[in-house]
């Protein structure tokens, strides 16, 4: 049962910052709510004001430059990037990873934005836009901030996001030349939460033969998205073969922090972190050492 | 607690009413306007039984506040048919027995209109993919796949 709160509507960013000011000792921000409204109806979270910003259009766009990279407004919703010619030309792991996150009515009603401030560690964008280098864009009523998605994430459900603050923008620098990204998730049922996921970015040196830079972030295997950082670190300036690539997962694994629940063991995890670790370093190596 | 003016369409019908800002779009539907195609089931948005167009875009009715649809065009499992006249996809489900208990039935139809209005000639993955939110559980997912399969091969072209 939702508890009655008061419901304010802002419908310019500006309005939006000054209620949020005013009533930040207890109000929650929603958007799509696809994850709120379920912590809400669960009395999880009953917050006293709930600030709608469903219409905020000058939060829902998809800008790229090649000087700047790209940047995404908050409230773009999933099925936007899922459908965006541009998205799939530049990105096309945003849209595998898209086509696969949830239903379609979610990804039609959720957003960018609200998938990443309620800090869901199985959340699928999170490793992604961590591997792709992303940096978010918040903002009070006083200031702008970025920060590296990476330190945007604290804890289960637990953001960098101040009481007063507003996460505006999703941005991804330019991407280095030979580079590409991979994500998959392990689930018993398709486009459910992967029990675990791995995103890897692979780039190639201009030859295409040795490893220049590697970015491994593991789903569902942390209280947040993590970094494989040793594993990275063994397959930087490398030549790939086999082994260095069983050595690294092996690495990625012994990295990962996960917790046991009803779908998976600790072992069993750590087990998932190594075998797609492997096959999503491989998956982006193989595109990345082709690209000119 | 207050309650709030919502002002939307539904079916091409208009509507005002005053409501709870804790309410959810498929409460008003079923309890305020008396549409009760759209079934709540899961209630928890992983069923998509409660599945209604809200302009255009298939969206769960259990997991938007009502207030969210201010304004909006909302399109029921009961605004599919014209009149007493079936529309080409219900003729189809009936046709191919594409339903058992029926719970599910309302939110297929409305996401199979969904996959169609924006492609009307999906493939057969294409169209497992648009239902693949849609859980049945008597799994007659196949028969449910064909009637849509027969609708996009335009063997319901007339209105029947």
């Amino acid at each position: 049962m939702i508890r009655d709160f008061v419901y304010l509507r802002a419908d310019t960013l500006k309005e939006t910052l000054d209620i949020l000011e005013q009533c930040k000792d207890d109000s929650k921000i929603i958007c799509g709510g696809q994850s709120l409204l379920i912590l809400m109806r669960q009395g999880l979270v009953s917050p006293r004001y709930l600030i709608d910003i469903k219409h905020l259009e000058e939060l829902d766009y998809i800008k790229f430059s090649s000087q700047e990279g790209l940047k995404i407004g908050a409230i773009t919703t999933h099925r936007t990037l899922e459908k965006s010619a541009l998205i799939k030309k530049r990105y096309p792991v945003l849209v595998d990873m898209e086509k696969n996150l949830a239903s379609v009515q979610t990804r039609n009603w959720g957003t960018i934005g609200g998938n990443l401030a309620h800090g869901d560690p199985t959340g699928d964008p999170g490793p992604v836009f961590i591997a792709l280098n992303a940096i978010v864009k918040t903002a009070n009523k006083e200031r702008e901030r970025t920060l590296p998605l990476e330190e945007f994430f604290i804890d289960f459900f637990e953001t960098a996001l101040e009481e007063n603050e507003l996460l505006i923008e999703i941005q991804i620098p330019v991407v280095p030349p030979k580079t590409a990204v991979a994500y998959e998730k392990f689930n018993i049922i398709k486009n459910d939460q992967g029990i675990v996921s791995v995103a890897a970015s692979m780039t190639a040196d201009d030859s295409g033969i040795k490893c220049k830079d590697a970015r491994i972030v593991l789903g569902a295997a942390a209280p947040v998205p993590k970094r494989a950082k040793a594993a990275e670190q063994m397959l930087r300036g490398q030549k790939l073969n086999e082994r260095l690539l069983d050595q690294a997962a092996e690495k990625a694994s012994k990295e990962a922090e996960p917790v046991a629940d009803v779908h998976a063991s600790e072992d069993y995890r750590k087990f998932l972190v190594k075998a797609l670790t492997k096959k999503m370093v491989m998956r982006s190596w193989e595109q990345a050492k082709r690209l000119t | 607690m207050a309650k709030y003016l919502l002002c939307f369409t539904v079916n091409g019908e208009y509507h005002e009413l005053y409501i709870k800002p804790k309410r959810l779009l498929v409460e008003v539907l079923r309890d305020d306007l008396g549409l009760t195609g759209t079934k709540r089931a899961c209630n928890t948005g992983a069923c998509a039984a409660c599945t209604v167009l809200l302009n255009g875009a298939s969206v769960k009715s259990c997991s938007v506040l009502a207030l969210q649809a201010d304004g909006a065009e909302i399109l029921t499992v009961e605004g599919l048919a014209d009149g007493a006249r079936l529309s080409p996809l219900q003729r189809s489900f009936l046709d191919h027995g594409a339903y058992q208990c029926g719970f599910c039935t309302p939110g297929m139809l409305v996401s199979a209109q969904a996959l169609l209005d924006e492609n009307p000639k999906p493939t057969r993955e294409e169209i497992r993919e648009g239902i693949q939110g849609n859980i049945c559980r008597c799994t007659g997912y196949n028969s449910i796949i064909r009637a849509v399969e027969a609708v996009a091969k335009g063997k319901y072209k007339e209105k029947g």
